[in-house]
């Protein structure tokens, strides 16, 4: 049987084209084209060749900020992947406080990011802010904008606040998915509670948190607004993660050339461990 | 090892149960021998899963003792019944291969290694899983894992009971008489108590050596297969188990006997005189053409292989008999025949006692 050749089909994929080329591959190529290039403004550009990725995958800044991007980052998911699973684990599973819970955890997703941000400042200001005046009403030293002890501590307390919600969330559509004949199995079987969890809890809920710990670091990795209405990268350069020192070179310091190649090269390395992620996670799952 | 009573369950899933229509189980007495291959057998939404659960454990009943030989396990947790429970949808654990699942639940109890390795290898031998025992089981087949199920109830050697849950429900039609046959083949192995709960008659009656038949949240009738089909105790038994099910018919009654169709007709029992509402039940296989008896008329006939299954109306009732493969069927009118031995009268649904035939 011969199949009708009609190239005229492409025509219905042009709309979705265009659009995945206004929103992604030209704002893409644009980055990718300046990052070869020198510029001394008036709109006139120079070959640079990988000149600007030299420079930055050499550059000690350029180490610091990722540094402190991975510090961030494994803190939040070391801290936020086991909470959201305790607390979807001590959430009810049936009952009239099931709406309740999912609305209160659902809450912190809510708020705008700048609001969250500039929330946790007030609220953690040492004079004014209850967080901040309490501690040192405590007894503690605590400033966060002088001190950047305190301000990683507020940083990482605010990512979790915003974010655990949403391990929480996925926890709990995993947790609720699991029939009740393996709870019955595991009582009849004798398992305790660690067992129940290590056995069945979590080999059920890898999946959804699979996409908890990807959506988390993804998120994370590319924290900009909070922290930067937070702390402002500061005291100093101490909470200066990489999207901040992105901000800076290339708004800041309107070095465009080096700025893209940085933008590559982070947008390499979130592709590259968000497949290491993935890896590790989907291990064994199909043998 | 034991027997096991229940004794005077009653179980409603209501706070404040108040009609009848709110029990869930409505009274429960009734002792499983030990050793004994039980079926629990009745339409969904009747109380067997809740009468098995009872017995497990996963549920307290709102009234009534469960006994376990002469100890009242009644508030006791399901781990320390020692019973053991196949599910409808097979439960193994994912992450583990066929030899840890079969040995979790003793070593769940502390059971030493050595032992544990002992009965892992007789259990998986029973359920020929003896070559995948270090496979994991997430990768086997609905009734391979449904077998790793059965075997973590037979890996215990103090297990009471093993209750199945529609445990065939989502095998393929082929292996289901192969695993039913192969549970049949255990059973006489091991020795074990066994309740069997179903909706599927072939497989209760195959199963079982007894079947309790449950309807409404109570138990209608509790019988050797042969009994079920031979003298049911109540018009639901005898519409449930058969194909096509028990005529129940509407009739009167005229110094003890039963008039249907205009007709005078003999039973193997006699009424009572209790009012309510009098039928007379007689199974399709009972029922012949005849030169002369029941006038009717034929509705309809099916040809099931082996035998017909013809629809007539009689009165304004219908009745339907099995007609062999060689036998004539006339067109039109027929006169039908009740053989009275099986032919019984039943008063408000339940079989009116004192006739002959029991």
């Amino acid at each position: 049987m011969n199949k009708t050749i009609n190239q005229k089909a492409w025509l219905f994929v042009l709309p979705v084209f265009l659009l995945v080329a206004f929103n992604a591959i030209i704002p893409l190529m644009t980055v990718v084209n300046y990052s070869v290039q020198e510029t001394f403004g008036d709109n006139t550009f120079f070959w640079s060749g990988v000149l600007w990725f030299e420079e930055i995958l050499t550059s000690e800044r350029f180490h610091d900020s990722l540094g402190r991007q991975l510090m961030f980052t494994f803190s939040i998911l070391a801290i936020e992947v086991p909470l959201g699973i305790a607390i979807a684990l001590t959430m009810p599973r049936k009952g009239p406080f099931v709406p309740v819970c999912l609305v209160l955890m659902a809450l912190p997703l809510l708020i705008p990011w700048n609001v969250v941000g500039a929330m946790w400042n007030i609220f953690a200001l040492p004079d004014i802010g209850l967080l901040g005046y309490s501690l040192n009403a405590l007894g503690f030293d605590y400033n966060f904008t002088r001190q950047p002890g305190d301000a990683w501590f507020t940083l990482i307390l605010m990512d979790v606040w915003h974010w655990t919600s949403l391990v929480v969330l996925l926890s709990y559509a995993g947790l609720v998915s699991i029939p009740d004949a393996y709870y019955q199995a595991a009582k009849i079987d004798g398992a305790g509670s660690w067992s129940i969890f290590r056995h069945i809890q979590l080999p059920k809920m890898k999946r959804v948190l699979t996409i908890a710990v990807l959506l988390r670091f993804m998120d994370s990795f590319m924290i900009y607004t909070e922290a930067s209405v937070l702390t402002g990268g500061g005291p100093g350069n101490s909470t200066t993660v990489l999207s901040i020192d992105l901000v800076k070179i290339a708004l800041g310091q309107f070095d465009l050339g080096p700025a893209a190649a940085m933008s590559l090269i982070y947008f390499l390395i979130i592709l590259a461990l968000s497949w290491v992620f993935y890896t590790l996670m989907m291990r064994n799952e199909d043998s | 090892m034991a027997k096991i009573t229940l004794d005077g369950i009653r179980h409603s899933y209501m706070e404040t149960p108040r009609d009848d229509a709110d029990w869930a189980l409505k009274q429960v007495d009734v002792t499983w021998d030990d050793g004994g291959a039980y079926a629990l057998l009745g339409p969904s939404g009747c109380g067997k899963t809740t009468l098995l659960n009872i017995i497990s454990g996963l549920l307290h009943p709102k009234q009534g003792r469960i006994l376990f030989g002469d100890d009242d396990v009644t508030g006791l947790a399901p781990d320390q019944r020692h019973l053991a429970q196949v599910f409808q949808f097979p439960v193994v654990y994912d992450t583990m291969t066929v030899y840890d699942n079969l040995a979790f639940p003793l070593r769940n109890r502390g059971v030493d290694a050595a032992t544990v390795d002992k009965r892992v290898r007789e259990v998986a031998d029973f359920i020929d899983m003896t070559e995948r025992l270090n496979t994991r089981a997430k990768g086997l087949t609905a009734d391979g894992k449904q077998k790793i199920s059965l075997g973590r109830g037979l890996v215990r050697e103090d297990v009471n009971v093993i209750m199945f849950d529609e445990p065939l429900t989502v095998i393929d039609p082929h292996l289901k008489w192969q695993l039913r046959s192969k549970l049949k083949e255990l059973h006489q192995r091991v020795r074990r108590t066994m309740i069997y709960v179903t909706h599927d008659q072939t497989e209760a009656l195959t199963f079982a050596d007894k079947v309790v038949v449950m309807n409404l949240g109570e138990i209608v009738q509790i019988g050797t297969p042969v009994d079920l089909f031979e003298r049911p105790q109540h018009t639901f038994v005898g519409h449930f188990i058969g194909s096509p099910g028990m005529n129940v018919l509407a009739c009167a009654i005229d110094n003890g006997s039963a008039v249907f169709a205009g007709q005078k007709v003999d039973t193997a029992n006699k009424a009572d005189g209790r009012a309510g509402a009098i039928e007379i039940g007689v199974r399709p296989e009972f029922v012949r053409l005849a030169p002369q008896g029941l006038p009717a008329t034929v509705v309809k006939v099916a040809d099931a292989g082996r035998h017909r299954i013809v629809e007539t109306r009689c009165g304004d009732q219908i009745v339907r008999l099995l007609v062999g493969e060689g036998e004539e069927i006339p067109s039109d009118s027929v006169h039908l025949d009740f053989d009275p031995a099986s032919t019984r009268i039943y008063a408000d649904g339940w079989l009116v006692e004192g006739g002959a035939g029991r």
